[in-house]
């Protein structure tokens, strides 16, 4: 590799930069839709890519166009919106705590969620002004508080600590799974049995209502998050080096924490809390392609998406018996957490 | 022309105060060095100048502007700050950590322009991180480092520099470095800069003038060799030391060690 020496070197380190970041887009975008194909192919009764195709466009068997246009298309929908957003939620986490350990599950923001959402569910709140929405808003607010309440505890003057952070994500995280169960102990048969098969997480239920349900505050999480990619960066390499350099610290913080908020919020409504998405895939792109937000923001969005998705299928039709999808990711996901404690422990605890 | 002017500035935590009635003014095209011993206040004076902390009491305006009514951009473009620390947690590039600095001058949703890479170009070069540019943050030297985290501040193209420490932790070569680097940025391009050090002896060769803090109050201001006499160091720092001219450096400190008085008080100290 060549030194830079001069302008002409500078623009050749911008143009190999921004091929890399196109093919690492354009690759993850492939890699998204191979696999959206792949995931509607497979699941109880295993369909060929031509009968995919017909069936969502109406035409052919009707019982093939029923299962690809109504059963599957929703739920493999949901599951590529579920994981964008516990991606992008989960990126955006970590750069605001300033650590690579942050996500929605470890920081107990899920819990948060699943708390307003089971309120909703079982004790019908919210269901009068929001309808349908009520599990999303309730999640929504309950995420809200959480991450705040989070972020206030683990922050002192002199910054965020590992050991603070995790351990009030811990300390809330209980509580509120402790509020859940509250909930689940006082809840008739009907909602008990839907809560505890939320808390699993899973997208046995999701059908062509949910998906807005989803889509919507997701959407708006994204749109704030690319909107502040640059503020983002600037705040991941330090809040106060990103006041000095003009950046309103404060208005990101409280953008960054609404936009996440959304995120969880919309995929808690539809799936329940499916762990340790937000971990993963964050970090595995950051360290094919670095920090910046630019690049990271469609990567988690494309892969986040991929990821679920075939993580659903696997779960749904990988084995014997199909089980819910958030018990893979938990246990794909604890031995990752354990691998970055371990390998990356300069970036973790420093 | 950029004037500087500090009123009448207080700031206190709950805890105790740190800053009483600090009052100065600073103008163009000069190094000013604000020198004192650990925990003093030098650090938090330069966070009440950029308005990192508000203080109690008192104002501080550039050109007549108070920076308090300024947005967080706005102080941006008329001041750099260049902190003691960096962190790296997240290792961006040279040239996208440098970039980060014309943030200040970009509108909301604009992406890097072509004038943006020339100024951070232009920056690299004259702090002698171009070789970098493409290297991640984390594999350079304290250094180093410490030139990009200048290199950041000037794409700001702000008319006040203020470092805080910029030598600490720097072996002796680099620390000339960056002095000399200093120096010309203040020269050259007419900017105002702001040292805030504990080293007397980098002061008294590299500042036009110093004020001298201690315990939250100036104890002496003014040209350096009016400042960083014999008398005053041992006054304020409690530091024998002699001051004399040498032609081959300028204004030349020689510390000599701890007072007397000083070790007297201890050693009484120590008894009762």
């Amino acid at each position: 590799m060549s030194e830079i020496k001069d302008y002409e070197g500078i623009q050749e380190f911008r143009k190999k930069a921004r091929r890399k970041a196109v093919m690492a887009v354009g690759g993850t975008a492939l890699f998204f839709v191979v696999a959206f194909l792949l995931c509607m192919c497979f699941g109880n009764y295993v369909m060929s890519p031509s009968e995919v195709f017909n069936g969502i466009f109406g035409i052919g068997d009707a019982g093939i166009v029923q299962i690809a246009r109504n059963v599957r298309l929703p739920r493999v929908l949901c599951a590529a919106l579920v994981g964008a957003a516990l991606s992008v939620a989960g990126l955006t986490m970590q750069s605001l705590f300033k650590n690579p350990m942050a996500s929605p599950t470890v920081l107990g923001i899920s819990h948060g969620a699943s708390f307003g959402a089971s309120m909703a569910i079982s004790f019908g709140i919210g269901a009068g002004v929001f309808g349908t929405y009520s599990t999303s808003v309730m999640a929504f607010v309950f995420c809200f508080i959480t991450m705040a309440l989070v972020y206030a505890i683990a922050r002192t003057r002199y910054g965020i600590s590992t050991v603070t952070l995790l351990l009030s994500g811990v300390a809330v995280g209980a509580f509120f799974n402790g509020l859940v169960s509250l909930v689940q102990y006082v809840a008739d048969d009907d909602a008990l049995q839907e809560i505890v098969f939320w808390t699993m997480g899973s997208f046995n239920k999701c059908n062509w209502d949910s998906v807005p349900v989803a889509l919507i505050p997701i959407l708006l999480g994204i749109v704030m998050t690319v909107l502040i990619n640059r503020e983002l960066n600037m705040v991941s390499a330090g809040e106060e080096q990103a006041a000095n350099m003009g950046v309103n610290v404060r208005n990101i913080r409280i953008i960054a924490i609404v936009a996440t908020s959304l995120c969880v919020a919309g995929s808690v409504a539809v799936s329940g809390t499916i762990g340790f998405v937000g971990l993963i895939i964050p970090h595995v792109f950051r360290m094919l392609v670095g920090p910046n937000h630019r690049l990271l923001i469609p990567l988690c969005i494309f892969g986040g998406a991929a990821f679920l998705m075939i993580m659903d299928t696997i779960a749904k039709a990988g084995f014997e018996m199909s089980f819910p999808v958030g018990v893979l990711t938990s246990l794909l996901g604890a031995p990752f957490f354990i691998y970055i404690l371990k390998t990356r422990k300069k970036e973790v605890w420093e | 022309m950029v004037e500087l002017d500090i009123e009448d500035v207080c700031f206190s935590y709950p805890s105790r105060d740190i800053l009483k009635d600090v009052e100065f003014k600073a103008e163009q095209g000069e190094i000013l060095g604000i020198i004192g011993q650990n925990g003093c206040g030098k650090t938090t004076l330069l966070k009440c100048i950029n308005s990192t902390l508000s203080p109690k009491k008192g104002i501080v305006t550039v050109d007549g502007k108070a920076v308090e009514s300024m947005t967080k951009k706005e102080i941006a473009r008329n001041m750099g700050f260049v902190m003691q620390t960096t962190s790296t947690t997240f290792p961006f590039t040279v040239y996208e950590t440098v970039m980060m600095g014309r943030y200040s001058r970009q509108d909301a949703l604009d992406t890097e322009k072509e004038e943006d890479t020339r100024i951070v170009y232009q920056a690299l070069q004259d702090t002698g991180t171009l070789k970098f540019a493409d290297r991640d943050i984390d594999e350079l030297s304290g250094g180093e480092r410490r030139r990009v985290m200048i290199a950041r501040a000037l794409v700001q193209e702000p008319d006040i520099l203020l470092l805080d420490e910029p030598t600490l932790h720097l072996d002796i070569n680099h620390q000339f470095d960056l002095m000399d680097l200093i120096t010309k940025l203040s020269r050259e391009k007419g900017m105002l800069i702001v040292i805030v050090t504990h080293d007397l002896v980098l002061a008294a060769r590299y500042c036009d003038r110093v004020i001298a803090i201690e315990h939250g109050e100036i104890a002496a201001m003014g040209p350096t060799r009016d400042v960083l006499t014999t008398e005053n160091m041992r006054r304020i720092f409690d530091i024998e030391a002699e001051v004399n001219e040498d032609p081959r450096v300028g204004l030349n400190v020689t510390i000599l060690g701890k007072s007397k008085a000083d070790s007297e008080k201890d050693r009484q100290r120590a008894a009762s």
